[in-house]
């Protein structure tokens, strides 16, 4: 059960903050179907960036001085790095959108097609292969929080709950979920919020009340990209174990559906990631997952298929994304670029 | 009637934005291996030269002189037969994005639809006995099949876009995924699996394989073209396989066969249908404006829908040619990836304006950046992923080609732009 919680969070914590990131841009009328190309970006920054720091020496010391907890403020520098580079990135795709106001669709695609290729570029030349690993270790040594952190001894057991949340679990997972609820507060009960929404909705009449359009839809363009670049951080340490090749297994692409089936609101997010999380989890490791802690594999022993567990979360999406489309709204203005004289 | 100028007919105008937007392409990438080259101390000067030439003219290289290690340029036939190999799926998955793209719809799907029609050809080409069916009739139904698979799967993000006005965008990702997991577990169960060969683990037989089904004291088992003695044959499989029609001879030591030819007619096929039929204009009519249309008494449900079969038999058909060229070889445990050719498609219609007639050539091009980058890993210290930079370049180009236009033909009007796809429609329709 604690196994099952916990790699549900893993999987689904990514899934909700790039669907976040994709509500942002969204909301602010510019659609982003780069997410997937963002995420592989910050990635790629985060990989690199805890190198840096492994070449400085930054983490034998943390080791030295057998305090395991310094290392969780190296993740979070690399995670703010990644943020930073994905938001750099993005401003590829609001360049393109806002000022030459192109089409958005082919420039998300474009970006999509331009991170891989760059990555694998840089990659294979430093590397040697196509696969950029840390330079000792993983992110189990590293950055995996175990319960003889908190001061348990190896021997002590935990209730499920502590088990599930305290030991083995990542720190990416509770700042994301801060960052979350934060940002969610933001979109919604602020003036940068509101008027960020007005823009996705009805930008002349934004424009009419003194909101400056297009610097508003830069803010949510850069704030997605920043978002994605984070979310393919949080991907590279916990589902990755710390290795950029890029490709973040379609997570950008997952994170869209989430966004189009949360309908572009936070709360539905959370809980489609949550859902989408639980199904990719049962996927991956079905076979040694003990529910009840009884010690049976139930699920393996139902006999069915390990494809069919892999199509679940694909197939799940496209029969609730079927039953919830009618009901589904979203932003007006998405996708049309601002042209001031169109009232 | 006013004279038009040559350089401001559209139809020039947009060659040209293309042209540039490949200039400018290739302008980057000569750019970043310039960076790289000069901050990276491993790589010396002749190396980034040697690998600026190949980046532009790697399809001419014809190897090291092995005297001087200078590299040598000229025609290379197995370059140029490679290219047009390499081109056959292009053109094909090109297409199939830019038939849907006039309906307005961006068919993402082309991944899923290319891997439906490759898992049907090899079933039908790798099933059907060529002992009692002649081999020339089961390479037809295998292209069919694979044709008919690469719809039906087309259909399904149609039926969801018509009926439930899901976003195709996310329903073609999800049924790319939905086929890739599915192809791996039709090959799982299958007996397609290539075990005569020893060394080649994970793969499907080549369709150009002979199987024999034999019985051997009792036991039914299978062998490759040499018997066993002892042995009767039940029935023979497989060594089904696109003719080369002596295109072998032209461009000795490449993979080049008659699927190139197919895929032209087919991009001719479309562009008929496209631009001369009243189907074609239905569908076009659609993409412009769907509500329009629906006043204008089309059916605008059908030829979403239809639109999106067209856009997977397409696709379809790449899957299906690629696999009956005889020499691929597929690796079925595909569930994790989605073959990048689809993805390409896009690029390839976008570079095109997504003219049938224009894919083409933009398929032609990627494949030969395809060549150069090849050469570029074997020859240099760079890498073929400098190609896909190339690309995505083009493609980011491609998302304000009429601004590009705009800038060729130095006018200084705006073009209107109510909704990006309307847009790009609107233009095509007004021809």
């Amino acid at each position: 059960m604690a196994f099952l919680i916990r790699q549900t969070l893993i999987y689904a914590v990514p899934l909700m903050i790039v669907a976040l990131a994709g509500v942002f841009a969204e909301r602010s009328g510019i659609i982003n179907l780069a997410l997937e190309g963002m995420m592989i970006f910050g990635a790629f920054i985060g990989v690199v960036c805890m190198n840096v720091m492994m070449s400085l020496g930054w983490f034998d010391a943390v080791k030295a001085s057998g305090n395991l907890w310094g290392a969780q403020w190296y993740l979070l520098l690399a995670m703010l790095v990644s943020a930073l580079a994905g938001s750099i990135f993005s401003l590829l795709l609001a360049f393109a959108a806002i000022n030459l106001k192109a089409d958005q669709t082919i420039g998300g695609t474009a970006l999509n097609m331009l991170a891989p290729a760059i990555v694998l570029f840089l990659v294979r030349i430093t590397a040697k292969q196509n696969n950029l690993l840390l330079a000792s270790g993983d992110s189990a040594t590293w950055f995996m929080i175990k319960k003889s952190m908190w001061g348990f001894d190896k021997s002590y057991k935990l209730s499920v709950l502590g088990d599930a949340f305290l030991n083995k679990v990542y720190l990416t997972t509770y700042f994301c979920i801060f960052l979350f609820i934060v940002l969610s507060i933001i979109l919604y009960k602020t003036k940068f919020g509101l008027r960020l929404r007005s823009c996705g909705e009805n930008p002349q009449a934004s424009a009419s009340l003194g909101i400056n359009v297009i610097r508003m839809r830069y803010a949510g363009v850069m704030i997605s990209g920043a978002l994605a670049g984070l979310g393919g951080c949080v991907f590279a340490v916990t589902t990755a174990n710390c290795s950029a090749n890029g490709d973040v297994a379609g997570f950008g692409f997952l994170a869209l559906a989430v966004m189009i089936f949360g309908n572009w609101k936070p709360l539905p997010i959370a809980l489609g990631a949550l859902l989408f999380g639980l199904f990719k989890c049962i996927a991956a490791s079905y076979a040694t997952l003990d529910i009840n802690g009884d010690g049976v594999f139930a699920l393996a022993n139902l006999g069915i298929s390990s494809h069919l567990y892999r199509i679940l979360p694909y197939l799940v999406t496209l029969i609730v994304l079927a039953f919830t489309s009618k009901a589904s709204r979203a932003p007006k203005a998405e996708g049309i670029p601002y042209d001031p004289s169109r009232r | 009637m006013k004279k038009e100028y040559f350089f401001q007919k559209d139809g020039v105008k947009t060659i040209l934005a293309s042209l540039l937007s490949i200039v400018i392409g290739l302008l980057a990438g000569i750019i970043i291996i310039l960076i790289v080259g000069l901050t990276n101390d491993s790589i010396v000067p002749s190396s980034i030269w040697d690998a600026i030439r190949l980046v532009v003219f790697g399809v001419f290289n014809k190897g090291r002189d092995a005297a001087t290690g200078a590299l040598m340029f000229g025609f290379n036939p197995t370059f140029f037969g490679n290219m047009l190999f390499r081109a056959m799926p292009l053109i094909l998955t090109g297409l199939s994005v830019a038939v849907a793209y006039k309906t307005g719809l961006f068919n993402i799907g082309a991944p899923g639809q290319y891997l439906a029609g490759t898992c049907a050809t090899l079933f039908i080409a790798l099933s059907v006995p060529t002992s009692t069916i002649p081999a020339w009739l089961v390479w037809i139904l295998a292209f069919l099949g694979g044709m008919i698979a690469g719809a039906l799967w087309g259909c399904i993000p149609g039926l969801l876009k018509a009926l439930l006005n899901i976003n195709e965008v996310i329903a073609c990702i999800m049924t790319n995924w939905l086929a890739a997991s599915l192809v791996t577990w039709a090959f799982d169960i299958s007996n397609l699996k290539n075990v005569l060969e020893g060394t080649k683990t994970g793969y499907i037989y080549k369709t150009s394989t002979i199987i024999n089904d034999i019985m051997v004291d009792g036991v039914q088992t299978i062998s490759g073209a040499n018997i066993p003695e002892g042995a009767t044959v039940l029935a023979t499989r497989g060594g089904v396989v696109t003719p080369k029609l002596g295109l072998d001879s032209i461009f000795t030591g490449s993979q080049v066969n008659v699927g190139i030819l197919i895929a032209i007619l087919l991009a001719v096929l479309f562009y008929i249908i496209m631009e001369k039929t009243t189907l074609g204009y239905q569908l076009k009519a659609c993409g412009s404006n769907r509500h329009a249309a629906k006043y204008a008494g089309i059916m605008d449900k059908r030829n979403i829908v239809l639109s999106m079969a067209l856009a997977g038999s397409l696709a379809g058909a790449a899957g299906s040619l690629y696999a009956l060229s005889g020499n691929t070889e597929f690796f079925w445990t595909t569930y994790q990836s989605l073959p990048a050719v689809g993805f390409t498609g896009i690029a390839v219609a976008l570079l095109a304006v997504n003219n049938p007639i224009g894919v083409i050539f933009s398929a032609m091009f990627m494949s030969l950046l395809n060549i150069n980058g090849q050469q570029l890993t074997n020859l240099t210290a760079y890498n073929e992923y400098i190609t896909d930079v190339i690309i995505a370049v083009i493609v980011y180009l491609a998302a304000f080609m009429l601004i590009i236009k705009m800038w060729i033909s130095k006018k200084k009007t705006r073009p209107k732009l109510a909704s990006p796809v309307v847009a790009n429609k609107s233009k095509e329709v007004r021809k």
